[in-house]
């Protein structure tokens, strides 16, 4: 009995759904970023090849600059004639929004109407992919070559390697996001972006020294673990390069956020996976000349080289 | 010799800040693939150390030493302000692609070393031969780094091409620079240990 009535209800609401679903009249708009270069547009109906095929009826333009236009490549269209994907000359910027024109869509040889296509990606696959990127594709240690000094420094034993990866993640993103602040709410209104490095290392330095004082009275027990990596979290020019890409980008509050999140995790990968290594290191045989500093520069190119594999990584 | 010469021969090699110190690693691995970007990064950096050196040999007196730190990273900060400034104007070129690694002179740890270890305490005109020296011996390290990755990974030679093909395209990769730096950090090992017989132990960790 009650599976019968469960039942019943699943399929009123189905019919409740699809009752609800808008009619097909005018096509269904949707589009969605493909590579780096395509824009794929889904038109719910069979269109007619030669209207498809033909670049004159698409009009592309970013939101920001509608007078600019986006000059299409080549246009393929699939099997069943419901999916267009235009390929432009230029990459796109993923992270904007873009708007597509259609002209006279034309479906079994007679013309059904025009539409305009919007397409974006939602605010938390860019996200993702800001964070992604920075800890995995664009690692700041293995592709950008920052914070060097820190990550040959404190990678050669996996404990220090992990108690410097969380302190460092910390205080990246809490500093990201007070740069960020301060970037655009005093720097931008007072015209003063000129002033950006001075006022960036100068935040980083303070609130290292604020967190470094807090942290001994209230917590000593974690100060004694996280301590002396605090003061070299200064030295790191990962903690700085965030927060002036940032600036570069004009990027909003969560762009910011996720960057720091992004950078502070890959920095803390690096370092573990570079301290297992050293670890080893230790009881190895290394030529002579080799040891210490140049046996892990050549560890830490051949890591290089591993991470070469994540550039054409892309997920969201 | 004399001192002052004496002070510049220190920074190029007995105590040259890549491969000997190691410290500021970042920019030797991250702008070297071509000599033009090394060169131009090096001479920014000879700039802001023999200013900041001056600067802080000047003032030494009126810092007061709880708060030198800081001090000192504003001193940096303000002139890596000055050459971030002029060279956009002078090449833009090139700036466009070690931007982001002249913003970070502020950060690199030779710079501040030096001030805290040699400006701090000695006066005006040896602080700026040591400056001068340390840059050098910088800029000397871009170079070497950027020829070798240049010349082995594109087949040119500050733009010129001198090869004619490519030999190992992997120098250029990100991965190239690690490698150089390796290689010409274990080979200085062994001159040293051909020279004197015995192997010197690498430098400070940053």
């Amino acid at each position: 009995m009650k599976t019968l009535r469960l039942v019943s209800t699943a399929i009123a609401i189905v019919i409740l759904l699809l009752a609800s679903m808008p009619a097909f009249a005018d096509f269904a708009l949707k589009g969605s970023f493909e590579k780096d270069k395509s824009i794929k547009l889904f038109f719910g109906m069979p269109v007619d090849e030669t209207w498809a095929t033909n670049k004159a009826n698409y009009t592309v333009y970013e939101k920001t600059d509608p007078d600019i236009l986006m000059p299409v490549e080549s246009i393929a269209l699939d099997a069943p004639r419901t999916t267009v994907t235009l390929t432009f000359k230029e990459p796109l910027n993923q992270t904007s929004e873009y708007v597509v024109d259609v002209k006279d869509l034309t479906s079994a040889g007679k013309v059904v109407g025009s539409g305009t296509f919007t397409v974006k990606k939602s605010q938390v696959s860019v996200l993702l992919g800001i964070i992604i990127g920075a800890m995995l594709i664009n690692n700041f240690v293995f592709t950008k070559y920052l914070g060097l000094c820190i990550f040959f420094g404190v990678s050669q034993k996996k404990e220090t390697a992990i108690g410097m990866g969380i302190t460092f993640t910390l205080v990246m993103i809490l500093s990201a996001i007070m740069c960020w602040a301060l970037y655009s709410f005093v720097l931008l209104p007072l015209n003063l972006s000129f002033l950006k490095i001075i006022v960036f290392i100068g935040t980083v330095s303070i609130f290292v020294q604020a967190v470094d004082t807090i942290l001994r009275k209230i917590n000593p027990y974690l100060f004694k673990r996280l301590g002396v990596y605090l003061v070299l979290i200064v030295t790191n020019c990962i903690i700085l390069a965030v927060p002036l890409l940032n600036a570069d980008s004009a990027a909003g509050p969560f762009e910011s956020l996720s960057l720091g999140v992004g950078a502070g995790v890959g920095f803390a990968i690096a370092l573990f996976l570079m301290a297992c290594v050293r670890e080893k290191l230790e009881v190895c045989r290394v030529p002579a000349t080799f040891v210490g500093l140049p046996i892990a520069f050549i560890v830490a190119g051949l890591f290089a080289l591993a991470f070469l594999g994540f550039s054409g990584l892309s997920i969201f | 010799m004399n001192r002052n010469l004496q002070l510049i021969w220190n920074g190029l090699i007995p105590e040259n800040p890549i491969f000997r110190l190691a410290l500021s690693l970042c920019p030797s691995v991250a702008v070297t693939t071509s000599v033009k970007n090394g060169l131009m990064l090096g001479l920014a950096v000879v700039f802001v150390q023999v200013f900041s050196s001056c600067t802080v040999a000047l003032f030494r007196s009126y810092i007061n030493p709880r708060i030198r730190i800081p001090a000192y990273v504003l001193i940096i900060a303000l002139w890596v302000s000055v050459i971030d400034m002029i060279l956009p104007v002078v090449s833009p070129a090139v700036y466009k692609e070690v931007a982001l690694f002249v913003k970070l002179i502020v950060a690199f740890a030779i710079i501040i070393s030096r001030l805290e270890l040699f400006a701090s305490k000695e006066p005006f005109v040896p602080s700026f031969f040591d400056g001068f020296g340390m840059g050098i011996g910088f800029l000397f390290g871009l170079c070497l780094i950027g020829a070798i990755r240049e010349l082995s990974g594109a087949g040119t030679l500050y733009g010129f091409d001198v090869l004619g093909f490519r030999p190992l395209l992997v120098m250029i990769l990100p991965a190239g620079g690690f490698f150089v730096i390796g290689f010409i950090m274990a080979g200085m090992n062994y001159i040293e240990y051909k020279l004197t017989g015995k192997i010197p132990s690498a430098g400070g960790a940053h």
